[in-house]
Formats: structure tokens, sequence, C-alpha cells
């Protein structure tokens, strides 16, 4: 039960959906962003809570649908994610990718977002996150990624 | 200050995930589709839906006549870091704003509850450090 070229389409019109989104929201501005993380600035834009807060109270419904679905409309099962342990590999990650999201504002949805509008600060952004990425998958957790 | 724009796209950016989650049965996480990308892992699906990703700015200049705004605030050197950091520590902790922030909150898993509540502690710090330094 695999429809390849459905599947396709479904992923385009989501990152089109997502990316559409994004730049809607405001947060493709690093500024905003830091703005909302900068509690102290004394100009705190709450901004970031309303997006995550309305992306939040979709997937919600979604996931409740999920519960009573046997399978996605297009696959033959859900890839997602068994629950496991809070270890280590998530804190200290989770905490690195914090001090990168607070230093420049950019997380990595809307850095690739913002690729396409062309500005040099963003493309080396990105080629520094992915040198990131690949830093780890290479050398400190050769194959871990999820398939 | 208004915030329906925030909300609204929130709420297409929740649309999104609950399309790839439902009809693909796939969590819209980026640093997981980008990362496997970078990686060669499932390239049509995951390229398809981030050239989507990439087409959203245009199609909001599209729709609205200018682009969305963009003001880069860090030094280059801060920027590479903070790249570098995003790579690195979204493979070590499975996921980003995304996956743990959105889906896994939504689904209630207890990593991504701790995954988000420790980046935005980080974030905060991070931002915070960046004023006081800078």
């Amino acid at each position: 039960m695999t429809q390849p070229l459905p599947r396709l389409f479904v992923a385009l019109v989501a990152g089109a959906l997502f990316g559409f989104g994004l730049a809607l929201s405001g947060m493709l501005d690093p500024a905003r962003v830091i703005g909302f993380l900068d509690i102290g600035s004394g100009h705190w834009d709450p901004s970031l809570a309303f997006v995550l807060g309305g992306a939040l109270a979709v997937a919600l419904g979604a996931m409740a649908l999920v519960r009573r679905m046997k399978r996605p409309v297009l696959d033959d099962h859900f890839h997602i994610p068994p629950p496991g342990q809070i270890d280590r590999r998530l804190i200290l990650g989770s905490a690195l990718f914090g001090l990168g999201w607070g230093m420049a504002g950019f997380c990595p949805g809307p850095a690739i977002a913002a690729l396409s509008m062309g500005f040099l600060p963003v493309v080396l952004f990105v080629a520094a996150m992915l040198a990131g990425m690949t830093i780890h998958d290479r050398f400190v957790a050769v194959g871990a990624v999820r398939r | 200050m208004n915030y329906w724009p925030s909300l609204s796209g929130g709420l297409l950016i929740g649309l999104s995930a609950a399309l790839l989650l439902l009809l693909n049965g796939r969590i819209a996480g980026i640093s997981g589709i980008v990362g496997r990308l970078a990686q060669g892992a499932q390239v049509p699906a995951n390229a398809a839906f981030v050239i989507g990703l990439l087409a959203g700015p245009v199609l909001f200049a599209i729709a609205f006549g200018r682009w969305p705004q963009v003001t880069i605030v860090a030094s280059l050197p801060a920027i590479l870091i903070a790249g570098l950091l995003v790579g690195f520590g979204t493979r070590m902790g499975s996921g980003c704003t995304s996956g743990h922030g959105i889906l896994g909150l939504a689904r209630f898993s207890r990593r991504s509850i701790a995954a988000t509540a420790i980046f935005l502690v980080a974030g905060i710090a991070a931002a915070t450090l960046m004023r006081l330094v800078g």
C-alpha cells in the first residue's frame, strides 16, 4: 500500500503551507524570534507564543484523529517515534540547539524557508547548520538517523 | 501589536503538519526532514517538502506584494556558531521547534516536552546574554 506520487504531492503542498505559514506568522524574522526569547529586554514580543499556540491547536486535533485511524491515508503505517527515555543526548542536544536558536534567532524551518530570499547571512547560517548536522551524523552518532 | 498574522500563520503550520501526518503518516519535523535529506534517505518526499518550504516566502510575496521581513541581528561569526549549534543540537536531540515543539507536544511525548522546555530555557539564556554582551 504505497502511493509514491500522491505522497510526493502531499509533501510538496505541506512544505509550501509550512513556509507560507512561517512567512505570514512573522517568524522568518530573527529579530522577532529574539524579541520573544529575550524576556528581559523591556519590550517583549509574544508573537511566537501565538504561532506555537495556533500550530499546536491544529496538531492536537490531528493527533486525536490519528488515534482513531489504523494507518495514514497514503501509507501502511504511521512513522511516529516510539516513546523513549529522556536521556543525556536529548538534554544536551536540545540545550545546544536552544543556545544557537537564541544567538541568531533562527531554527531550521525559518532558516531553510528564508533561503529563497537570498540573504547571505541566511545562506551562511544554513551552511553551518548542515555542517553541524553532518558532523553529528558522521562522527558522533553514525547511523542514528531514523528511517 | 497585531497578533492575528502570527496566529493565522501558526494555524497554517499546524495544517501542514496535520496533512503530512494524516495523509503520509510522517512527522513534520524540519530538522529530521533536512537531516534525512542530507543523509540521502527518502530523498523524493523530503526534497518535495523542502522545495515547498522554499516556495513559501515566494507565495507570500505573490499574495501580499511584499517580501516577509527578515532582520539579521547577530554578527557573522555569531551566525556561523549558531548554525553549527542548531545543526548539531537538533540531530543530537532528535528534533527542533517543529518536531518536538509542535508535533511532540501534541502527542504528549515526555521526551518532546523535556526537549521543548530545555531549548526554550537555553534560547532565553542565549538571547539575554547576546543583549548583555553585544
